[in-house]
């Protein structure tokens, strides 16, 4: 049995190319029964599919707005990944997208005022973010403290906790953060300083170097769990937290942690839709990128490249969705089923082993524990 | 008693899991009345065997005879028409139902087809009782019943299916050893009255007190059948392992020296609120083994958590290494030198998923060389595991297989080899070898040793009374969330420590 090498072993291709396996094949189903759905309500699935692929990838234009629709996916879908790696379901990212955001529009346009100076960019963009993500750092902390400390399941309290921040949100934009101008009609922030937007990248496209930001912290959330040994603590109390108690972890802390780091995330989403792309918070535009960033999660394995890698995907279909209504008038909401269609083939995959006889090679994914776990 | 009427024969059962020849071939008869063993250790095949004759997995290939006729053993319920019942080593019994409605249960006697007949059942349950010696009563809640009794009520309800072949699944695993005396006697009773027993087990001395044949399984094959009087513990073992096996642990007297662990009145409470250990008091000196005998179930979990910092004290002291190291979470407890060897070792000794090297450095990864400035050392978790392999003598095929691929002596090997590393003034151990084969029990055993002799002070807990007295210096008894007993190892005999476990108090 002990034939042990004299070295760290090297992934073999198809290590690598294994967990890609079921993903991949879920995506390749969902379009395969979306596509005969298209064809039942009488579209030519092709023709759909061609203009979704022109719409999304067919131009500079259209590479640009995948990348603006992926930029808030990553952020948030790294969010979902984090806590998921430390055994927690965060629902709770669209309440912490929507605080982020608020902030950092507060930041964004009073900032300069309360100061009564200008601020040059290289100060108040950081402050911007940085208070955003605080935000969104905040309010996922209180339903992590809440389980680590008594018990109370984070799945309940960050659906609670989103409904709190969407209607704080929906209160201070109607009323302390209304955008004064006689002609606004919609509840939205004043614009922000222009000292706190983040540039574009190219003068005439809209992508924005927060999709820079964004694959950068990709690669920051998979050097902080795999390489440093906070991370080796957040796995560990998501894979086992009695060992972890044992192992002399403070499980209690880490579970904190886990989810202030994912607050932060999803907080820096919010952040980055108002400085670098609408300049200001306006009520329902986020809505949904914190659920579809659950879907983007599990698509991804909870690991930071494959969620990049769903998060690109999820921007491509929105984004090219409404190039393949415009081509084929079929209904954009086709989209949304076939994403659905996706998370429930990746979130069920023994339907997708059993369809294409996939034998279990690797451990499953626990993601969460039961009640009280 | 035993008679050459065949009335169970298994011939060429042979099974596969995927990677996995579970039975090979396997061949196995049962004589009327008798007692026959299946001896092996774990992953030998015997459950594979058994699980095949109860209807839970089907063979590959092989034919299975019951009273000389062909039988299709589908599924359970064919098997308790055949008239095999089994007694499974966790009892499948309702707690809060009593011993009668435990019995009928799936198989009720019903009046006008819906109103349930409990008296027609209490009858019938009593009839059994009185027919084969078991003394039960069925009004009883099954609760309120000490574990020997449930392990009667298990046996009533395959009778009372009119079981004639019974399968006993390591019966013995949670009784005193006066309760497992009883349980020979009973089934001995039972054979008198014609009943065939199969007893699956692994624990050598019972096999030869109480068996007419023994049946020796390894790696799925059966290696070979023996009567008790032509065979011994010894030969058995190696029959089960394939090589030559020590037994008895060699050690030289003990050589006690300074005071490392005193516990003062410690108190502690489960996860209900009870107090489950109450008023403990002991000391372990370095270079000594205490033994903690018991029967599950009176305190030993709850004092061991106490004890390494995962449970909260309830009341008391602790003082290790001559600091005061009361409700200390555990890792200044480790920082402080102790090691623990946890009962449960899937559930607290290990991260499943995790690589061998990983679980290596589970409560060091912090610690220079494998965490500097809070990086992980790739470099370092990679040296120090090759080394504990090799020393430690783990299995496995590399340092990065997910430790929960390992056999459980391999991965039992891995926290000893993890919990021995760093440096240790005690070691606390809690049911060390439980479900391990031999040959792991030797390594651990002798390692164990190595220990004391190396001036460790060694805590050990087990429910083996014969791991407690082949490996202690001094030996406390637990009962009912007390050490009712401290006695010097030499001086005690296996039924004074049986009897303590059971209740009884020392000064009788």
């Amino acid at each position: 049995m002990q034939n042990i090498d004299g070295q760290i072993p090297v992934k073999k291709l198809r290590d690598l190319l294994n967990p890609l396996l079921v993903p991949l094949l879920a995506i390749f189903t969902a379009m395969v029964a979306g596509g005969i759905i298209i064809a039942i309500v009488g579209g030519n699935p092709f023709a759909a599919y061609w203009g979704l692929v022109q719409g999304s990838f067919g131009s500079a234009a259209a590479l640009s707005e995948t990348a603006v629709w992926a930029t808030p996916y990553i952020f948030a879908g790294l969010a979902v990944a984090v806590a998921f790696k430390g055994g927690l379901f965060n629902i709770g990212a669209e309440g912490q997208l929507a605080f982020g955001a608020v902030m950092a529009a507060l930041i964004g346009y009073a900032l300069p005022g309360w100061l009564h100076i200008d601020l040059p960019a290289y100060i108040h963009i950081p402050l911007t973010v940085g208070l955003g993500m605080l935000a969104g750092a905040i309010w996922a902390a209180i339903p992590g403290a809440l389980k680590a400390y008594t018990g109370g399941h984070e799945v309940i309290n960050t659906i609670m906790m989103n409904y709190i921040a969407l209607n704080i949100t929906s209160f201070l934009l109607n009323g302390p953060m209304r955008d004064p101008d006689p002609l606004n009609l919609s509840a939205r922030t004043p614009e922000i300083a222009a000292s706190a937007r983040i540039p574009t990248i190219f003068p005439d496209l809209r992508v924005h170097w927060g999709f820079v930001l964004a694959l950068l912290v990709a690669v920051i959330i998979w050097w902080l769990l795999w390489k440093t040994t906070m991370g080796f603590e957040i796995r560990t109390v998501g894979a086992n937290p009695d060992a972890a108690k044992y192992a002399g972890i403070n499980v209690k802390r880490t579970i904190v942690i886990t989810m202030a780091i994912s607050g932060a995330l999803a907080g820096l989403a919010g952040a980055i839709e108002v400085t670098a792309l609408n300049y200001r918070h306006e009520l329902g535009f986020s809505v949904g990128y914190g659920f579809d960033s659950i879907a983007i999660a599990l698509l991804g394995k909870t690991n930071p490249f494959g969620v990049v890698l769903a998060a690109i995907l999820f921007g491509a279909m929105r984004n090219g969705g409404t190039r393949m209504q415009f081509m084929t008038q079929i209904p954009v909401d086709i989209i949304s089923v076939i994403q659905g269609l996706i998370l429930l083939f990746v979130a069920a995959d023994a339907i997708i082993r059993f369809i294409y006889r996939i034998r279990v090679r690797e451990e499953r994914v626990v993601l969460t524990r039961g009640w009280g776990g | 008693m035993a008679t050459n009427d065949i009335v169970l024969e298994a011939k060429g059962i042979t099974k596969h899991f995927p990677g996995v020849l579970a039975n090979d071939h396997v061949d196995f008869d049962l004589h009327k009345g008798e007692i026959h063993a299946l001896l092996g250790e774990n992953g030998a095949g015997k459950t594979t065997l058994m699980n095949i004759l109860y209807g839970l997995y089907l063979p590959d290939s092989g034919e299975i005879q019951v009273d000389g006729k062909p039988a299709v053993i589908h599924t359970p319920k064919d098997s308790i028409t055949l008239g095999i019942g089994m007694v499974h080593q966790h009892f499948m019994l309702i707690p809060v139902f009593t011993v009668a409605e435990n019995i009928m249960l799936g198989d009720e006697i019903v009046r006008n087809k819906i109103v349930l007949d409990q008296k027609a059942v209490a009858k019938r349950v009593r009839d059994l009782s009185h027919q084969y010696g078991l003394e039960i009563n069925p009004e009883t809640l099954v609760s309120q019943l000490p574990v020997g009794v449930q392990q009667r009520v298990e046996i009533v309800k395959a009778l009372y299916r009119n079981a004639h072949i019974l399968i006993l699944d390591e019966p013995t695993a949670v009784l005193t050893p006066q309760e497992a005396d009883e349980l020979f006697v009973i089934m001995h009773e039972l054979t008198k009255r014609g009943v065939s027993i199969i007893f699956i087990t692994h624990k050598l001395k019972e096999v030869l007190a109480v068996a007419d044949r023994i049946t020796v399984m390894r790696d799925g094959k059966v290696v070979g059948t023996a009567k008790p009087k032509e065979t011994d513990e010894a030969k058995l073992a190696s029959m089960m392992v394939g090589r030559e096996v020590i037994l008895k642990v060699d050690k030289d007297p003990a050589k006690p020296g300074n005071e490392i662990l005193k516990v003062d009145g410690l108190k502690v409470h489960d996860i209900r609120g009870l107090e489950v250990v109450r008023d403990v008091s002991f000391h372990v000196l370095a270079g000594e083994v205490l033994g903690i005998a018991g029967v599950q179930g009176n305190g030993q979990t709850e004092l061991v958590e106490a004890l390494t910092g995962l449970r909260s004290m309830a009341g008391g002291k602790m003082w290790f290494s001559g600091k005061d190291m009361t409700g200390k979470p555990p890792r200044p407890i480790t920082e402080t030198g102790m090691a623990h060897i946890p009962e449960d070792r899937q559930r607290h000794g290990l991260v499943l998923g995790y690589t061998v090297a990983d679980n290596m450095v589970l409560n060091t990864y912090y610690l220079p060389p494998f965490g500097v400035h809070n990086m992980l050392q790739p470099a370092a978790i990679d040296s120090n595991a090759r080394k504990l392999i090799e020393d430690y003598d783990v299995r496995t095929p590399s340092p990065y297989v997910p430790v929960g691929k390992l056999s459980g002596g391999n991965q039992q090997k891995v926290i000893v080899a993890r919990e021995l590393s760093h440096p240790v003034k005690l070691l606390v151990a809690n049911q060390p070898t439980r479900g391990l084969d031999v040959g792991s029990i030797e390594y651990i055993h002798k390692e164990i040793i190595v220990m004391r002799d190396r001036g460790v002070a060694v805590l050990l807990v087990s429910a083996e009374l014969d791991e407690i007295m082949a490996l202690s210096d001094r030996i406390a008894v637990m009962y009912r969330g007390q050490i009712v007993a401290t006695v010097d190892a030499a001086k005690v005999t296996r039924e004074q420590l049986g009897l303590w476990m059971a209740g009884a108090h020392p000064e009788e």
